[in-house]
């Protein structure tokens, strides 16, 4: 019996949750460390998977099955594919970036960190689960602490709105994709929810042209599909620093990837007939949520519209259901979640300093803060796609991917490149450079070393991808081999 | 030795980055180190590209010195580098104007830091465009230079200076400059990246020399649209996104705009060199992949080139801030280069008429020098603008005017690199456009007619250029007190003196350097 890994890593941050939940809330020293070490444990171990991965072999690793309802053919099955060895590995690093990230929270920084490790334990759960109901389990688990973080450590302002309406969206969603899991469940007449089992059931197409979008649309609120994003950028900015970079990081791939395991992967023929729509919605995601983007004033919610931009680029990879377009959206998952990370990191260093996003304010941040201002412009120039970073390599291929299916559709999606350069360009320019407004003078404080490393770390990673793209890709195309053998193409 | 022989290029290529990232490590208040590394590590791409002249093989076709390693294999791309005698040309200017321009910018004393690996990064940008034998690879250094020149000119761009955008807002100049800057060239290559991805989902490689057979092959229909009607979009996709960088008569707005707010090297690099990159990418791309649609549209490939060369020119002489006119006049003088890429497209490939392919071949190698010399010169010209402008803070020409007698050197070092510009003969400029002119005289006469014209009116606007710096009556405002005019100084000369000393050699005795661009030329198109 070989280490259980993929348990421990789903537990290590739930049971760092109650260890930190025992430790007195005065020792708030303590607490911190002991959230550093869980996370850098479990970004070990997420290494460690990635890495001894065998993409040679392919297919599903480090398998574990334990028997949890046998009458309902439930049971707790873990492992991972090359789509989502990548995602395992981006949670550790969002994890771990964010629990450096939130170093200065002082207020009840106990609870704070015992609901970002529930909330990360269910991350990792979606991410390896192999079973329909224990992904579901570990959904709402991801989604519950989200309401709780945002509506006690929120932006004053709007974080009851948003929490809410994060909430209910979310909620509506995964009961729609319930409905159509359990249908699915009736249907096979296999009495099990293990989705090795419900791959090879080969529901009638009828069936699956049906159920299909409930399952797909459900989970793809959470990524953000258009017309269903709206909940997203005002989460984003009512949510406190950390757990924006969860959100926008993490969570909002465990939308896309639950889309493609649940319904790309147990309907594929649904797929194929209602690509071209979400072909269509992807689209609108990708150049409208850039406009809206650029009308922003709101640093944050600058950065909230281009994850619904991004996103619509890893659902566009998705639609086209080629090798390389869904390659393209594999790695889209991971660069985009490292790069907005990195965003909201930045954001958040800027708004604890200057207590305000509003750019006409704000101005001349690259004196007190230049590291801030370094690693904000890589990932702007990340986010523009531009060669030589992670970006590009995942942007690429999925444009690729549209050239084979739709051409006129890349030609379309390919004008948010330029917006996206232009909004980005002038956030930088309006927050990092020009003159400092005179209120701030000798009240920007530097950054501490735990926030310098989180950003270093995220942008090694984004460069040295982008250099290296042998380091992903490899994963992903073993995990679309397998994604392509059951729609049947390829 | 046998790692260096074998890896030239690559480390041609990545020095500078290396250099960069050690400079990231240095001191950020020991400017004087950080200067002397900057400049020392940029000397070292020079030598090994003098390596690589020295030992390139005139007499052999094809690219030599390659090197290829895998990339990208999801997509077929990979990292594929060589040079043929267009490329070593332009990598040869390349790093000789670098470390130049490096040394000019040793009065830079903010944040120099910033300003060296900016300006490192710049050049392997720059290089990997002409290195590069593989489409993607291409592409990728293509869009890596924006970035660097973006903040050179943005963050180190002259600091006066504002404009005025609809409803009354207003920008600092060098804002406004740099975005256009970006965003032009970003949005004219959207047309290139679009049509890079088609060629690479048709094809399944992005490797130059076998795209360049397998795209010409290319039969029947294409995407629902017959194979022609493909071609001749994505031909224009390319040239837009080339003309746009050259920049060609009506894409140039961008380019007054970023040479006046971009500080003195930086103007250096982006006549010197960046410009180039257009040119190269219809020598290297356009000519090769769309012979036949390059032939169909060489009439209007010609009028944009006389436009460029005869609205240059009077755009030039209308200026009264010498460093646009500066900047105008290399519109008028990239016109050239595409006069000749125009005439050697109209001749098309596999004519028949032994004296057509002659001119076609005069013209093309009389366009890919003209890149050199116009490199030579316009970085000459910038940095000489650069030079009186830090001493008197103006570039309005109506406020200086008879400086001769204050610094008779610098007038001297002026009036000499402005006649090269002007295509005084014994000098580089006349040699290259005399070879653009006879040979597209017999192909595109009239349009050649027009375009000789055009250069009265570049002996025009130079002398004028001339005039109102160096004669006429004096201003006293620089003859004496704090305001006085300080001769040019040693560091500067030094600066200018390889590029007189080339100027010179090449306008007595050009064949070393055409010996080399011809035999690419030939193979190319």
């Amino acid at each position: 019996m070989q280490f259980p890994i993929l348990s421990v890593i789903v537990f290590t941050p739930m049971a760092a949750a109650l260890l930190i939940l025992l430790i007195n809330s005065e020792r708030k020293n303590e607490i911190r460390v002991t959230a550093l070490a869980a996370a850098t444990f479990a970004l070990i171990l997420s290494l460690w998977v990635y890495f001894t991965y065998d993409k040679a072999i392919g297919g599903y690793q480090f398998l574990e099955k334990y028997n949890w309802m046998p009458m309902l053919g439930i049971s707790l099955h873990l492992g991972v594919d090359g789509m989502s060895a990548p995602l395992v590995l981006l949670t550790g690093v969002v994890m771990f970036t964010g629990v450096l990230i939130s170093w200065g929270i002082d207020d009840r920084p106990r609870e704070f960190f015992a609901f970002l490790f529930i909330l990360a334990s269910g991350v990792f759960g979606v991410f390896i689960s192999l079973d329909l109901f224990m992904l579901f389990f570990f959904y709402e688990i991801a989604v519950f602490p989200m309401y709780l973080l945002i509506a006690i450590w929120g932006w004053v302002k709007t974080r009851e709105y948003a929490a809410m309406k994060l909430t209910l969206y979310l909620f509506i969603g995964s009961v729609v994709s319930l409905v159509g899991a359990l249908v699915m469940y009736w249907t096979s007449g296999l009495h099990t929810f293990d989705m090795l089992a419900l791959e090879k059931a080969a529901f009638p197409l009828a069936f699956q042209k049906i159920w299909f979008p409930f399952v797909f649309f459900g989970f793809a609120v959470l990524g953000g599909i258009f017309p269903f994003h709206n909940w997203s950028p005002d989460g984003h900015v009512a949510a406190p620093t950390a757990v924006s970079m969860f959100h926008a990081g993490v969570l909002m791939k465990l939308g896309a990837f639950a889309a493609l395991r649940v319904g790309i992967m147990l309907l594929p023929e649904g797929a194929k007939l209602w690509a071209p729509l979400i072909m269509g919605l992807a689209l609108v995601n990708i150049v409208y949520g850039a406009f809206i983007a650029m009308v922003q004033t709101d640093f944050k919610y600058i950065i909230g519209f281009s994850s619904v931009s991004h996103m619509g680029l890893v659902m566009m990879g998705f639609s086209t259901m080629t090798p390389i377009g869904m390659t393209g959206a594999g790695l889209q998952m991971f660069s985009h979640g490292v790069m907005t990370a990195l965003f909201f990191a930045a954001v958040g260093m800027v708004y604890d300093r200057a207590h305000t996003r509003d750019i006409p304010k704000l101005g001349g941040m690259v004196k007190p803060l230049p590291l801030v201002a370094i690693a904000f412009i890589i990932g702007g120039l990340v986010s523009m796609g531009m060669p030589g970073l992670s970006g590009f390599m995942a942007e690429f291929p999925i444009f690729m991917g549209i050239w084979q299916v739709r051409p006129i559709v890349a030609i379309i999606a390919a004008v948010s490149i330029v917006i996206t350069a232009a909004y980005i360009m002038l956030a930088i320019r309006r927050v990092f450079f020009g003159a400092m407004p005179v209120e701030f003078e000798g009240h920007i404080g530097p950054i501490g070393v735990q926030d310098k490393v989180a950003l270093v770390f995220l942008c090694i990673i984004m460069i040295s991808l982008g250099v290296f793209p042998s380091l992903m890709f490899p994963w992903v195309q073993a995990g679309v081999q397998h994604l392509m053998i059951l729609l049947g193409g390829a | 030795m046998d790692f260096l022989l074998g890896h030239l290029l690559t480390l041609i290529l990545f020095f500078p980055i290396l250099a960069a990232l050690v400079i990231l490590f240095l001191p950020s208040d020991d400017v004087k180190v950080i200067r002397w590394t900057a400049l020392i590590a940029s000397i070292v791409p020079f030598a090994l590209a003098v390596l690589v002249w020295t030992r390139f093989d005139t007499s052999a076709t094809g690219f030599q010195f390659v090197e290829q390693y895998p990339w990208y294999e999801a997509i077929h791309s990979t990292f594929h580098v060589g040079v043929d005698g267009l490329s070593l040309t332009m990598v040869l200017l390349t790093t000789l104007l670098t470390p130049i321009s490096i040394l000019a910018s040793f009065t830079i004393k903010d944040r120099v830091k910033a300003y060296m690996i900016l300006f490192l990064m710049l050049e392997t940008g720059m290089l990997g465009v002409f290195l590069a034998l593989d489409l993607l690879i291409f592409f990728v250094f293509w869009e890596i230079g924006l970035v660097p020149m973006y903040f050179l000119i943005n963050q180190w761009g002259s600091e006066k200076g504002e404009r005025t955008l609809w409803k009354g807002v207003k920008m600092q100049a060098r804002n406004y400059a740099s975005l256009k800057f970006l965003i032009y060239t970003m949005a004219g290559s959207l047309g290139l990246l679009l049509a890079i991805q088609m060629l690479g989902v048709l094809f399944q490689t992005y490797d130059l020399p076998s795209l360049y057979e397998r795209w010409n092959a290319l039969q029947g229909t294409l995407l629902g649209l017959p194979v022609t009607t493909v071609k001749a979009i994505a031909f224009w996709a390319f040239v837009v996104a080339f003309a746009i960088k050259v920049p060609v008569w009506p894409f140039h707005t961008w380019l007054p705009d970023a040479h006046t707010e971009a500080p003195t090297a930086g103007s250096m690099i982006l006549a010197g060199v960046l410009l180039k990159l257009g040119a190269y990418g219809f020598l290297r791309l356009v000519l090769p992949f769309y012979p036949a649609e390059a032939q169909r549209f060489a009439g209007a490939l010609a009028f944009l080139a006389v436009m460029a060369i005869v609205f240059g020119a009077f755009a030039s002489y209308g200026q009264t801030d010498f460093k646009r006119l500066v900047a105008y006049s290399s519109v008028n003088h990239m016109g050239f280069v595409l006069l000749g890429i125009a005439a050697a497209a109209k001749v098309g490939l596999n004519n028949q008429d032994v004296a057509l392919n002659l001119s076609k071949n005069i013209a093309l190698n009389g366009a890919v020098l003209q890149m050199f010399n116009h490199g030579l010169s316009a970085a000459g010209m910038f940095f000489l603008v650069g030079v009186i402008y830090e001493r008197t803070h103006t570039r309005n020409l109506n406020d200086l005017g008879g400086l001769f007698p204050l610094v008779p050197v610098y007038g001297g070092i002026l009036i000499f690199t402005s006649m090269a510009s002007l295509g005084l003969p014994g000098l580089n400029g006349f040699i290259s456009e005399f070879m653009v002119v006879r040979g597209a005289w017999p192909i595109l006469s009239v349009y050649t007619a027009i375009a000789m014209l055009g250069l009265l009116f570049t002996g025009a606007y130079i002398l004028k250029g001339i005039k109102q710096v160096l004669h006429g009556p004096m201003n006293e405002h620089w003859a004496q007190g704090e305001h006085r005019l300080t001769e040019i100084n040693t560091r500067e000369i030094i600066v200018m003196a390889p590029l007189i000393a080339l100027i010179l050699v090449i306008g007595v005795y050009p064949a070393w350097i055409l010996e080399v661009i011809n035999k690419a030329i030939l193979m190319l198109f």
